[in-house]
């Protein structure tokens, strides 16, 4: 089991959280051309190592969360919220 | 090499067992191969095996980091079917499943290929529509399906839960009968021992480090055990496909590696003949008996990226939760081993086999749940591919622009997303 540390809601199980997928990929503006869709949608980096993915806290705060953690040892290393406005909250609070 | 025969195994019975030779040689690698194929897993073997076999070519090479049959060979539930509709995918796994049906006759070494039915559970009448047009789909491009309805389930496999308060209910079942499981060691090991035989180099603990490129070619592989030069080179690393991609100098390839669990209990007495099947709502599951007694079965993945090969505990939850619902007669059985093997999931569940912006780099990758059953074939047409340099029509679409030109083979429906397409 892994134990994400979620910003809002504290430690808790991953089975509490559903699993987005990569968290590095920007999505172009509507009207770019298909080949950037086509990176964007589909082609994968795939890191083997620390990596950016989300992932949503479903059955619990259910905020979408951008984790850093290692796809080979399963080390979280650092975990924010995906919204910059709510990250922004956050930092605002501490 | 001593043939396996009747009269061999007579033979070598009355002395003791003495006198088998070593089923494959263990050859340090030569300078310089025509054909080097990396990853000695199930694909591999097979591709070098049809190279030498039906291409006639020589001087062919299988590179493994660990040892051959290590990774997904012997990570999975053993079972062959061919039950696929999208077209595309139709004729690729009844291809496979027809050299499965006479794979021990041509590799001389029995892999244990027990036809005994494959059945899928149905729950709804939704369910029992899909089903049927998927199964007449198959009956009408040469392969075999039925429907079964509830008598005839429960004649053939009276153990399910058939009770008024079953929590999924069963109202019949989709069967292939023609399908079934294999023994996976021995589909390495005969596959291995075939190619050997028509001379091909297997190098075992000979990890790829780095290519060396030139002109748009690959010149030779940097390996743990030096560099070994090649005219032409495969990849067939499942799992492993993007690490091996980017040593090639690539970036992105669509797929990502998941891990899928399987699982086996203590043995028990013959229970289940067939491979029973069941997928409703959120669930997924499989099971067979092996012919050692233990049951073998299998759920989703563990739902998040992963390169290590060691499942998680909530998927162990929701298989038994599954096992549970269909088969409570399990509920006492313990569990003997669990494994986990890395996957490469691909962005619409299919695979790839095809060429690749280098000249002379051919790419076998994206299995996803599908790399057991499809071997043969797998290796059959990335031979094919490799010797004629053009994809077999029956391949024309596992290539990597089919997502651009929007010819997705998207068995399920479910998406660019790698993870949902169990």
């Amino acid at each position: 089991m892994l134990r994400i540390p979620c910003p809002f809601c504290g430690e808790r199980d991953h089975s509490e959280f559903s699993y987005g997928g990569d968290g590095s990929i920007k999505y172009p503006p509507l009207d770019a051309p298909i080949g950037e869709w086509h990176e964007a949608v589909f082609q994968r980096k795939n890191i083997r190592g620390m990596q950016f993915e989300t992932w949503q806290h479903l059955n619990g705060c259910r905020m979408w969360l951008i984790v850093e953690r290692d796809t080979m040892s399963h080390e979280i290393r650092s975990v924010r919220p995906a919204h910059p406005g709510m990250a922004k909250a956050l930092e605002g609070e501490t | 090499m001593t043939r396996f025969s009747a009269w061999n195994v007579f033979k070598y019975g009355l002395a003791g067992q003495m006198g088998w030779q070593r089923q494959w040689r263990d050859p340090e690698p030569k300078p310089e191969y025509d054909v080097v194929i990396v990853g000695a897993g199930l694909h591999g073997l097979a591709t070098a095996c049809y190279l030498a076999k039906n291409h006639g070519l020589k001087n062919i090479a299988v590179l493994e980091k660990g040892w051959l049959g290590s990774g997904n060979a012997g990570r999975n539930t053993t079972i062959v079917r061919s039950n696929y509709m999208m077209p595309g995918n139709r004729e690729f796994y009844e291809h496979a499943l027809k050299l499965w049906e006479n794979l021990s006759h041509d590799l001389n070494y029995n892999v244990m290929f027990s036809q005994r039915a494959h059945i899928s559970l149905l729950h709804s009448p939704a369910a029992k529509d899909a089903a049927a047009r998927r199964y007449n789909t198959m009956r009408l491009t040469g392969s075999d399906g039925e429907l079964w309805d509830l008598e005839t389930l429960k004649r053939n496999v009276p153990l399910l839960d058939y009770s008024q308060g079953a929590r999924f209910p069963i109202i019949g079942a989709a069967v292939q009968k023609r399908a079934g499981t294999a023994r996976h060691d021995a589909v390495a090991w005969g596959y291995a021992r075939a190619a050997d035989q028509l001379g091909v180099d297997i190098i075992q603990n000979c990890e790829v480090t780095s290519t060396t490129r030139k002109n748009g070619q690959i010149v030779s592989l940097e390996t743990s055990r030096g560099s070994i030069g090649a005219k032409k080179v495969g990849f067939a690393v499942s799992g492993n496909s993007s690490r091996l991609w980017n040593m090639a100098g690539f970036q992105t390839l669509p797929i990502e590696s998941h891990k899928l669990q399987a699982f086996v209990t203590e043995p028990l007495k013959p229970m289940l003949d067939q491979v029973v099947v069941f997928g409703v709502g959120g669930a997924h599951f499989y099971i067979s008996q092996s012919n050692k007694g233990g049951m073998v079965f299998g759920g989703d993945l563990d739902w998040y990226k992963s390169y290590a090969q060691r499942g998680n505990l909530p998927i162990i939850q929701d298989v038994a939760e599954c096992a549970m619902s269909i088969l409570p007669c399990l509920g006492r059985v313990r569990l003997l081993r669990h494994w986990s093997g890395v996957v490469d999931m691909s962005m619409d569940g299919s695979p790839f086999i095809c060429k690749t912006p280098l000249d002379n780099l051919y790419l076998n990758a994206g299995w996803n749940y599908g790399g057991f059953k499809a071997s043969p074939a797998s290796g059959w047409y990335f031979a094919d591919l490799i010797a004629n340099d053009r994809p077999h029509p029956i391949i024309a679409n596992y290539n990597l622009n089919r997502f651009e030109r929007g010819v997705n083979i998207d068995e399920r429906g479910a998406g660019p997303d790698p993870k949902l397409h169990g």
